[in-house]
């Protein structure tokens, strides 16, 4: 194996879990909800499926452990802000407070815990090929899921009258009320669905990424999925690029720590979230004051009856 | 009685909302193949009922049939499944989605996209309505976005059409076509519910007319055979009489001067404003007709300086030019604004009425002194506006949003007026108001101009420039025509000003551009 | 049918808005109680470890009043950012940057201003700079929303990183003390540079008074000033603010920087008055905590002295469990995640009248 290929590898598996949490971000932010909590969902996610994994020593329980883990955090944010009408921005941090506390207190007895990494998943003959073989028939099935996930989303949102119909409720949901659509139904959907994803992107991180917890694993990762939302436009391919472009920098980063530049490893590592910002400027003056954003988006709704 | 039945009927329909009574045992019968007006004032109820008929609202009681059988409708896209369109009257469109995503939206078939653009265009060819699929509702014009509105419902084959004041957007012109589409589509078989509460439009294409006030029903009529002044006093119980207009004044010095007011739009989805002129002097009202969305926001925004035009000059208050000057600034000057929206923009909704007043007049009432807030002055301030200008509210110091909208007009307008200001701009000063409150609402803006004051009436209605502007303008694209004396105006040379015609060829060039 | 249905009130109930932090502290100790049942401990027991023993004696106390005092100072700051619909997140970023900015001077003053006539100022500059440092790091997310738009939410957030790493690097690099068997951390301030306190031997500093100060500044400034109006009124309707005059991105400035100040100024509080030095990590994480005792103080400041002294309990009391009870830190964090969800839940009983109605028939 090149270095270049190792290299290229890793940005694989760096890019994987932040494009898994930002595709269900975009589905939850294209019907009109801002879901703050990624962060809290991922690292629960992470927590329980570690948890599940180690102690039934299966992955595939661990990861639906997760799966289900981040949806049941959605299901509190949807309780608030669809059921109550809360206010989305301050639903989403307590999501995330309450998510880092908990899995902190899920994953206390896992600390120092080791278990093997998710096998790769060799396409066979395919694997073979020189140099893109590996690189992209021989990963962990993560990593075809993630894939999966967008083609998935890209077509159900723009080739699917369901998907039009959520576009629909984000865009403005006081019409799609007026037409006869259920949009805290759908947007419950949208929630779960999000939710699923960031438990999903979790168990990737202490399944497959890093196999053991620590606690606060996700780095502001969930975050960084946010941003990136916003900075694909909140069109799936996008957001294939900036996962792809963030993942990219975190590995650099370590390799260029690895490779003894002389420059401190904090600054470094300061670097994805700087890149963060920097991008979110970029973008947003490009954009030159056009909106991207889905038109109903964090705006609580509450039909009259 | 004819031996068919009904195509609808709503019988005993009561709306209740905790302890207002939005609809109280309402009957309803709609013939196959009528137009039936449904007239009433503004929260008479109107709105509550067709949402009930349109499976949006479940009533608290009643009973509604189709065709004779009971039924009950579950959702909007079950009464769609019977045949009942609607056209509503804020639009149910999605301003970033193409034409053919909107219709689609408004199918319940699992057509693609593609599929629903081949039927729309047909569908819209063979009404004379049309309309391009693959373009995105925001630029479209608001005439425009009411056809794709009526198309998804025909484009459905619906036995009822309900319409939700589809005339109060559009010009003269424009309304003709529609009257010649509904025509053409009763003739198909389709009966039509249109609500309104214009009066002469009722008489000319509806047979029957259901009148509502306070949430009942008050009559049911053949307005063919009705006044218009007959039916305004069922409409609202009172004679309104019409605002008293004294004979014209010898105009006074020119208090607010445009030239060439050039803004961009900070919304990308707005107008810009391209080379306004206007005059307007002591003593007279100038009124600035046109169709919503052809720059009346960027020209309030413009004058009342919520937003800087490009230059000082363009704007000049008793001669001193304010173009970049912030709001406040203008205040001080004598100027006095109202904005178009009520509860939001006028009036912050979930602030009392003392707030607000300090709100607008924090700059000039003497209500703040060293940054501290004197909480009395304002009180005293709240109590005189709602003393003369009969706010009926219910606590001391209620917030906005529990007024009703006439109520909550009246405050913003006498917060204004009472100032005594030299020039006022008022947006829509009635839009949304019952009678009562209109007329009065009216008839303080003649009387503020007769005591000198410059007023610019910006408004959608024509027939409330007509009764009370002096002189009447056109904005049309983010253009102003010349404004006319209007006792020489027609209705007519507006509507097609409204519509476009006679402004330059510029921007001729510009629509062939758009499309 | 039985629906739940959501109703607006008109004009909200000062009953339940008072009513509604305490509920939602009931609530939050209801669901513990079950938690900890749970858990198989009793109930009564970790409970009265979690929310009574920090307020059993004199030196609780004075440490509850040295852990509530960044909270107080911080909530104060983020409630006039939320007032006025500005997303600041990032206080905890902004702690560290004032402590890092107050820690410079103490630094550059360390064995040089002591004892000559300048050594009354060091302590009074590192709190200039502290707020100056907090208030410039604040700056950032509030230029990058009015400038170009970009969400605050995320840039306060991502600054929390750098803010932390920085400071990481500071202590094992630059600053790190000579004499300190490598660790990291900073030379030890001397007397000039620590926070004055109450008591030659007690806990309380100066702190606990600059918080009081805040609050009741902040208290004056939303009750009679035009300015406190300003705030209130862009959050609540931004074009009704510009209808008023009044200009949104300043103030969208302005309220960053009190809330970057304020921040700043409890981290280096925090570190020259509880700590004594530079140390990898100087909070337990005041910065997030204080937008749950913002939220639990109603956007009030006064709620938020309250509010502070009471999450201060469960910071202490969390400590207490973990060596009484053995159980670990983040329990705390999960309770104060909680007390969030419950005030946002309870505040929704404030805009909105629950009511079941029962769908009546076609006979009704």
């Amino acid at each position: 194996m090149t270095m270049l290929e190792a290299v290229l590898l890793t940005i694989v598996t760096a890019a994987t879990p932040l494009l898994i949490a930002a595709i269900g971000q975009l589905v939850v932010e294209r019907s009109g909800v801002l879901n703050l909590g990624m962060e809290g969902m991922m690292i629960m996610g992470a927590a329980t499926g570690f948890a599940l994994s180690i102690l039934t020593g299966s992955s595939w329980i661990g990861i639906a452990a997760a799966i289900a883990a981040g949806m049941a955090m959605s299901l509190i944010f949807a309780c608030l802000t669809l059921g109550l009408a809360a206010n989305q921005v301050a639903s989403g941090l307590a999501l995330s407070i309450f998510g880092l506390g908990l899995s902190g207190v899920i994953g206390a007895p896992f600390v120092g815990a080791k278990r093997d990494a998710m096998p790769k998943l060799d396409i066979p003959l395919l694997s073979d090929l020189p140099l893109v073989g590996r690189l992209l028939f021989g990963q962990d099935p993560f990593v075809y899921a993630s894939f999966a996930l967008v083609i998935g989303a890209w077509w159900f949102l723009n080739r699917t009258k369901r998907g039009l119909i959520l576009r629909a409720c984000g865009e403005n949901h006081m019409s799609a009320h007026a037409l006869g659509y259920p949009v805290l139904r759908i947007r419950l959907f949208a929630i779960l669905f999000g939710g699923a994803c960031a438990g999903l992107a979790g168990a990737y991180l202490s399944l497959a990424y890093t196999p053991f917890w620590s606690p606060g694993m996700t780095a502001g990762r969930g975050w960084i999925a946010l941003a990136i939302v916003v900075f694909a436009s909140w069109r799936p391919w996008r957001a294939v690029a900036g996962a792809y472009i963030f993942g990219g920098i975190t590995i650099l980063q370590l390799h260029a720590q690895g490779a003894g530049i002389r420059i401190p490893s904090q600054l470094l590592a300061s670097l994805p979230y700087l890149v963060t910002i920097a991008a979110l400027v970029i973008i947003m003056s490009r954009r030159n004051g056009q909106q991207a954003a889905p038109g109903s988006l964090g705006k609580t709704f509450a039909p009259d009856r | 009685m004819s031996p068919t039945p009904p195509l609808i009927s709503a019988t005993g329909i009561v709306k209740r909302y905790g302890t207002l009574v939005a609809n109280d045992h309402v009957d309803l019968d709609i013939a196959p193949g009528e137009i039936h007006a449904l007239l009433g004032e503004n929260g008479a109820g109107k709105s509550t009922l067709v949402k009930v008929l349109y499976g949006l609202l479940q009533p608290t009681g009643g009973t509604l049939s189709w065709r004779g059988a009971d039924v009950k409708l579950r959702s909007p896209s079950h009464a769609r499944q019977l045949g009942i369109g609607m056209v509503f009257q804020h639009f149910s469109l999605f301003d970033a989605f193409t034409v053919a995503e909107n219709v689609a939206l408004a199918l319940d078939s699992d057509e693609s996209v593609q599929t629903v653009a081949e039927r729309l265009a047909q569908v819209s060819a063979a009404y004379g309505l049309p309309l391009d699929p693959s373009r995105e509702v925001w630029r479209l014009s608001v005439g425009e976005r009411q056809r794709i509105e009526i198309v998804r419902c025909l484009m459905q084959r619906p036995k009822l059409l309900i319409l939700d004041e589809p005339t109060s957007v559009l010009t003269p012109q424009e309304t003709e076509g529609l009257f010649a589409t509904l025509e053409r589509i009763r003739t198909e078989g389709c009966s039509i519910l249109y609500i309104s509460h214009k009066l002469d439009e009722v008489r000319r294409i509806c047979e029957r007319a259901t009148i509502l006030r306070h949430g009942k029903v008050i009559a049911t009529c053949d307005p063919r055979l009705e006044s218009a002044a007959s039916l305004a006093q069922m409409m609202v119980g009172t004679k309104i009489s019409p605002a008293r207009h004294d004979a014209a004044m010898p105009p006074g010095p020119v208090r607010l001067r445009v030239t060439a007011l050039s803004f961009r739009s900070p919304d990308p989805h707005g107008t810009s404003l391209q080379s306004i002129s206007l005059e307007v002097r002591a003593g007279e009202i100038v009124g600035v007709a046109g169709v919503a969305g052809n720059g009346q926001d960027e020209l309030f925004a413009a004058l009342s300086g919520e937003a800087a035009a490009e230059a000082a000059s363009a704007i000049q208050i008793d001669g001193k030019p304010v173009g970049r000057s912030g709001i406040n600034i203008r205040r001080r000057l004598g100027g006095a604004f109202i904005p178009e929206e009520r509860l939001g923009h006028a009036a912050a909704p979930r602030f009392t009425l003392s707030e607000n007043a300090l709100a607008a007049g924090h700059a000039t009432n003497g209500f703040v002194r060293h940054g501290v807030i004197e909480k009395s002055a304002v009180r005293a301030w709240v109590e005189r506006v709602v003393k003369v200008f009969d706010v009926r509210k219910g606590p001391a110091d209620p917030e906005a949003r529990s007024l009703s909208g006439g109520n909550l007009q009246k405050f913003v307008v006498g917060r204004e007026i009472l100032r005594k200001p030299g020039l006022l701009v008022v947006s829509q000063p009635t839009w949304g108001v019952d009678a009562g409150a209109a007329s009065m609402i009216r008839q303080a803006l003649i009387d503020l101009a007769r005591d000198g004051t410059a007023v610019v009436v910006i408004s959608q209605d024509l027939d409330e420039l007509f009764e009370i502007a002096d002189r009447i303008a056109v904005l049309f694209r983010g253009e102003l025509s010349p404004a006319q004396p209007t006792a020489r105006l027609e209705r007519e040379a507006v509507g097609l000003l409204m519509g476009g015609m006679g402004f330059g060829a510029r921007d001729h060039a510009h629509r062939e551009q758009a499309a | 049918m039985i629906r739940l249905v959501l109703e607006r009130r008109q004009g909200g109930s000062r009953w339940l808005s008072l009513l509604s932090p305490f509920l939602a502290v009931a609530l939050t100790l209801l669901t513990g109680a079950v938690m900890f049942a749970a858990m198989g401990l009793d109930p009564r027991k970790a409970l009265a470890v979690y929310f009574l023993s920090p307020i059993s004696d004199l030196w609780s106390l004075q440490e509850l009043a040295v852990k509530a005092t960044p909270l107080v100072l911080i909530s104060v700051g983020l409630c006039l950012c939320y007032l006025s619909n500005n997303w600041n997140i990032g206080a905890e970023g902004q702690f560290v940057a004032g402590a890092i900015a107050g820690s410079g001077i103490a630094l550059a003053s360390h064995g040089v201003a002591a004892g000559t006539p300048l050594s009354p100022l060091v302590f009074p500059a590192m709190m200039l700079a502290a707020m100056a440092g907090g208030a410039a790091f604040a700056m950032v997310p509030a230029i990058l929303k009015t400038r170009f738009s970009v969400n605050e939410i995320l840039t306060s957030l991502m600054l929390v990183y750098v803010a932390e790493l920085f400071l990481d690097w500071l202590v094992r690099g630059p600053w790190r003390d000579p004499k300190g068997f490598n660790f990291p951390q900073s030379v030890m301030f001397g007397p000039e540079a620590q926070a004055y306190r109450l008591m030659a031997d007690g806990r309380i500093n100066i702190g606990s008074f600059l918080a009081l100060a805040a609050v009741a500044a902040a208290a004056l400034l939303m009750a009679r000033t035009l300015k406190g109006f300003e705030i209130r009124l862009v959050g609540e309707a931004p074009r009704a603010a510009r209808f008023a005059g009044f200009d949104d991105k300043r103030l969208t400035w302005t309220v960053f920087a009190i809330s970057g100040a304020l921040a700043g100024l409890a981290g280096i509080i925090e570190v020259s008055g509880t700590m004594g030095q530079l140390q990898p990590s100087i909070s337990p994480g005041y910065g997030f905590t204080a937008i749950i005792v913002a939220f639990l103080g109603r956007l009030n400041p006064i709620g938020c002295l309250i509010a502070g002294v009471f999450l201060a309990i469960t910071f202490i009391g969390g400590e207490n469990a973990q060596i009484s009870l053995r159980l670990p830190l983040d329990v705390t964090r999960v309770f104060q995640g909680m007390l969030l969800f419950y005030v946002l839940a309870c505040d929704a009983l404030l805009n909105w009248r629950i009511s079941l109605t029962k769908h009546e028939g076609a006979a009704a």
